[in-house]
């Protein structure tokens, strides 16, 4: 039985798609059966990302009315063996088309055949979100070191904590500028883990190489020199239970107990 | 056996106190009060308006019935009511005053786009992040970050404060009074440890937390020792 993960920011435009398609390929890269599902309906990306946009045959309207069975639907990765799925979203409905429940019953039986559900949520708080969350059994709340995409992200966690069977959110902070952050133009990691008061599961570092390697259709991860891509797969590895400390931003460090601290903040 | 008086009319230097017996029945009472008023042959000729106060004792009136007798009184005398004493309150409104003065502790992160209202004192053991608001109808006491929105007094008291270990709020409101941050908040200020209530300007002032003891000496409940 596995696990389903929900990846979600309120903001849009902070790389929920992108981190869905990382982890996922991070996860796979580890050996575990991963499945990527999205669910922004109407405006899906994930395939995209993961260049895989020309095989879709079915996708997840299509499955939850029951054109075809959950299995025709998904879309093999042939560059990780039989570990990697995608089920695409419907490009022609809108997010009205799926009810909660049958995303919990959809998510549910995934569940059975794969270790990992990585559910990338559309932007907002409303049908899509609602759907997005309802097979979730945990969340990742990504999110950037800006005012605007914090504040989202708050009341995200807030809506988050409401849900009954998603356990507490970890948190993502994305395309971190370490030169801003050293200058103080950015919130510092600090700050935001201390205002939003949940656990940190992972910092990425902004990197060009990020919009490079989706444009073609290939996640970062799959390139091992990256930061972006290390910091992807050190997420992955926290996932799976490993403590791994957080990748020290390229800056003189501030103090000791600061980065002890940060040492300890990620469990 | 000789009847004794459902309605007793005392002068006091304060003026007039009516005083009802609260063993007999309403209706008894309401005749009596009714008579007395017509006989009694007292300030027949003063046209001015004179208060009086009413002591019921230990009977409970219903609203009505306290607007009942007040008309009763306004009209046959030149008299009108200032005040109903009585001894007993219904057990909702006594619950509802005990709700009123209780302090109820919340441990949560009241988020954006969350809303806190509670009925009495707050103390809240967590922050109020930007775009979450705290309610109460007494005082709020935050021991973590408040940065979103507080409304202390929502009921209209105006004695009401506000306390935060850092206080950088967006908005503070108690009663109907209404702050709100400055556009140019200096970074470097901490900010701990504040109160803020209502001056005698009538505006909210924020000032060191114990400032409070002076400008608020009803916020302490606790008596003897010291």
């Amino acid at each position: 039985m596995g696990e389903a993960i929900v990846v979600t920011s309120g903001k849009g435009g902070v790389g929920k798609t992108t981190t869905s398609a990382n982890i996922g390929t991070a996860l796979a890269l580890q050996g575990k059966r991963v499945c990527l599902v999205d669910t922004d309906i109407g405006l899906r990306n994930l395939d995209v990302v993961m260049g895989l946009e020309n095989r879709i045959i079915y996708d997840l309207v299509d499955v939850i009315e029951g054109r075809c069975k959950i299995h025709q639907a998904l879309v093999k990765d042939k560059r990780f063996d039989d570990h990697l799925y995608l089920l695409p979203a419907a490009q022609t409905s809108d997010k009205t088309a799926v009810q909660p429940e049958q995303m919990r019953k959809l998510v549910n039986e995934l569940k059975q055949d794969y270790d990992y559900i990585i559910i990338d949520c559309p932007a907002g708080i409303e049908q899509g979100y609602k759907n997005a969350v309802a097979g979730a059994d945990k969340a990742i709340v990504v999110t950037t070191p800006e005012t605007s995409a914090v504040r989202d992200a708050d009341r995200i966690i807030g809506l988050l904590e409401k849900e009954e069977n998603v356990e507490s959110p970890k948190l993502v902070i994305n395309r971190i500028r370490s030169h801003m952050m050293k200058n103080g133009d950015m919130l510092d990691i600090d700050e935001i883990t201390t205002h939003l008061s949940i656990d940190l599961i992972g910092i990425v570092l902004d990197d060009d190489e990020v919009i490079k390697a989706s444009n073609h259709g290939e996640p970062i991860v799959l390139n091992p020199n990256s930061k972006a891509s290390i910091a992807y797969r050190n997420i992955a590895r926290r996932i799976l239970g490993e403590s791994v400390p957080l990748q020290l931003l390229d800056t003189e460090s501030k103090g000791v107990f600061s980065k002890i601290k940060k040492f300890f903040g990620v469990r | 056996m000789k009847k004794t008086q459902n309605v007793i009319i005392k002068g006091t230097k304060d003026g007039l106190t009516l005083h009802l017996d609260d063993i007999c029945s309403y209706d008894d009472l309401k005749q009596e009060v009714e008579r007395k008023l017509s006989s009694s042959t007292l300030f027949q000729e003063e046209q001015q308006l004179l208060s009086v106060k009413v002591k019921v004792g230990n009977r409970f009136l219903t609203n009505e019935q306290e607007e009942e007798l007040k008309d009763l009184i306004r009209q046959k005398r030149n008299l009108i009511v200032e005040d109903i004493e009585t001894n007993v309150i219904s057990r909702k409104e006594a619950e509802k005053r005990c709700r009123e003065t209780e302090i109820v502790p919340v441990a949560k992160v009241i988020r954006s786009g969350q809303v806190l209202e509670i009925a009495g004192d707050l103390l809240l053991i967590g922050d109020v992040n930007p775009g979450g608001t705290v309610r109460a109808t007494g005082n709020i006491f935050v021991m973590g970050y408040l940065r979103g929105i507080a409304h202390a007094g929502s009921a209209g008291n105006a004695e009401a404060v506000i306390a935060a270990s850092v206080m950088k709020p967006s908005q503070l409101r108690i009663s109907n009074c209404i702050n709100r941050a400055p556009d140019e908040m200096p970074e470097n200020e901490s900010r701990s440890m504040e109160c803020a209530y209502i001056s005698e300007s009538q505006q909210i002032a924020v000032d060191r937390l114990q400032v409070l003891m002076k400008k608020r000496p009803n916020l302490t409940r606790f008596e003897g020792g010291l």
